[in-house]
């Protein structure tokens, strides 16, 4: 896991979302997803370059069912976003860098 | 206020990096052409970095993998194998090209002002993607219940009813792929007979969990924010019918990535580029492989091969120039 991003899991994941200061892009992925692990660099620079405005974490849907089952992810790589710990926005599905700062813009 | 940069001039500008793409980037690297990849950008269809490859599991027919491998490992070697050799990658897309003089243009942050690479030789292999079924519903339930991703999402309908769509070795590759999850896989295809390889349909019908709709077509996918349904029609019969199903898989065929050439590389009438003499393509200095400009064999192993000529084709182009 890189610098910035943080790993959840069902224990963490309320807590995690509803006490960040910033909107939090919550990144379900697993390791047999192969565009899950195209978007991975696309989120660490992201990550890196919108510091203080939105954090990056991720979590592992075969690990984790009970917060993949509750927002219906039945698709991956799904990315939403939560904002005061509510889900504000769903993008599923890869993308490039550029497209995903334009659907994410107005939170940054 | 956008920076003006300089355009970058490369040699070899490869587009694309599917089989086709990276094997003319290991061949054009290793002939000291200093290659130059624009491989595309991550999506969860076929249209991506290491292309069609990326969505499957295991490989069975790629000559040289006894025990077979699997698609992603296998472009991650193809990658690293032409980075070896000092190929650059760049993980953009031709937004635009201008092949009206060489060097050729081409745009890959915006539509607008200036080019930001040239080429002085270029080499097509953008590859093809799945077709759609393009009916009402379908658009709407993309990650709800329709995938583009066996691969990705066979996961989430673990226990349920799936249908496949499509009739031919990948239709057959992802019912088979999604038994390992489903309580039973409905193939629909829209005639009696598959045209899938002999070996796909032999183990397809010995598996239990596989079974067949024949003459039908889905016309419809019905569900309220997730799928519960699927509308079909015989088309021999004329007679109309639901299916359950909680998820729906499309492998109905492929469409190349040829819509940023329009214009530009003469195309057959399903959008195909044509090539004549080896990879040459209607402009002088621009060569064509893989799947974008093959509707007929289609398969990593002849991809990878015409990419191998692509590079030759290119380098003894440049030579007879006096630029190699």
């Amino acid at each position: 896991m890189s610098e910035g991003i943080t790993a959840l899991s069902d224990a963490t994941f309320d807590e995690h979302v509803k006490s960040a200061d910033t909107p939090v892009l919550v990144d379900f992925w697993a390791e047999w997803c192969g565009p899950c692990k195209m978007i991975a660099p696309v989120l660490e620079e992201i990550s890196a370059e919108h510091k203080g405005k939105i954090q990056i974490a991720k979590l592992n849907i075969d690990e984790n069912l009970d917060v993949t089952r509750r927002y219906e992810v039945m698709s991956i790589p799904t990315l939403m976003l939560f904002k005061d710990g509510e889900p504000v926005e769903r993008i599923i599905g890869a993308r490039g860098k550029a497209q995903l700062l334009q659907e994410l813009q107005a939170y940054l | 206020m956008p920076e003006t940069h300089q355009p970058e001039t490369h040699q070899v500008v490869i587009l694309g990096s599917g089989p086709a793409g990276l094997t003319a980037a290991i061949y054009t690297a290793r002939a000291n052409l200093a290659p130059f990849v624009i491989e595309g950008e991550p999506s969860s269809t076929s249209d991506q970095p290491g292309g069609q490859l990326m969505l499957t599991t295991e490989v069975e027919n790629y000559p040289g993998f006894v025990e077979g491998v699997l698609g992603p490992d296998l472009m991650t070697q193809f990658r690293d194998q032409a980075a070896r050799f000092g190929a650059q990658f760049l993980t953009r897309k031709a937004k635009r090209v201008d092949f009206s003089s060489r060097p050729f243009r081409i745009w890959t942050e915006s539509t607008e002002g200036e080019p930001d690479i040239l080429a002085q030789v270029l080499i097509v292999a953008t590859g093809a993607r799945a077709v759609m079924l393009n009916v009402p519903g379908e658009a709407e339930l993309i990650g709800h219940g329709v995938s583009t991703c066996a691969t990705c999402d066979g996961f989430f309908f673990r226990n349920q009813k799936i249908v496949v769509v499509g009739g031919g070795d990948s239709a057959l590759e992802e019912a088979s792929f999604l038994t390992r999850f489903g309580e039973s896989v409905t193939v629909v295809h829209r005639r009696k007979e598959l045209r899938a390889s002999k070996i796909m349909q032999d183990r397809a019908f010995a598996n239990d969990k596989i079974d067949f709709i024949w003459d039908s077509v889905v016309t419809e996918v019905l569900g309220d924010g997730k799928v519960s349904g699927v509308a079909l029609t015989n088309i021999v019969t004329g007679e109309q019918s639901t299916l359950d199903t909680s998820g729906v898989f499309v492998a109905i065929g492929h469409v190349p990535n040829t819509s940023v050439f329009a214009g530009e590389l003469d195309m057959d009438e399903n959008g195909y580029i044509k090539t004549t003499d080896g990879t040459r393509t209607n402009v002088d200095g621009v060569f064509a492989c893989g799947d974008v400009q093959d509707h007929i064999y289609r398969q990593a192993i002849t991809s990878a091969g015409s990419g191998c000529m692509a590079a030759i084709d290119a380098e003894r182009w440049l030579e007879a120039k006096g630029e190699a």
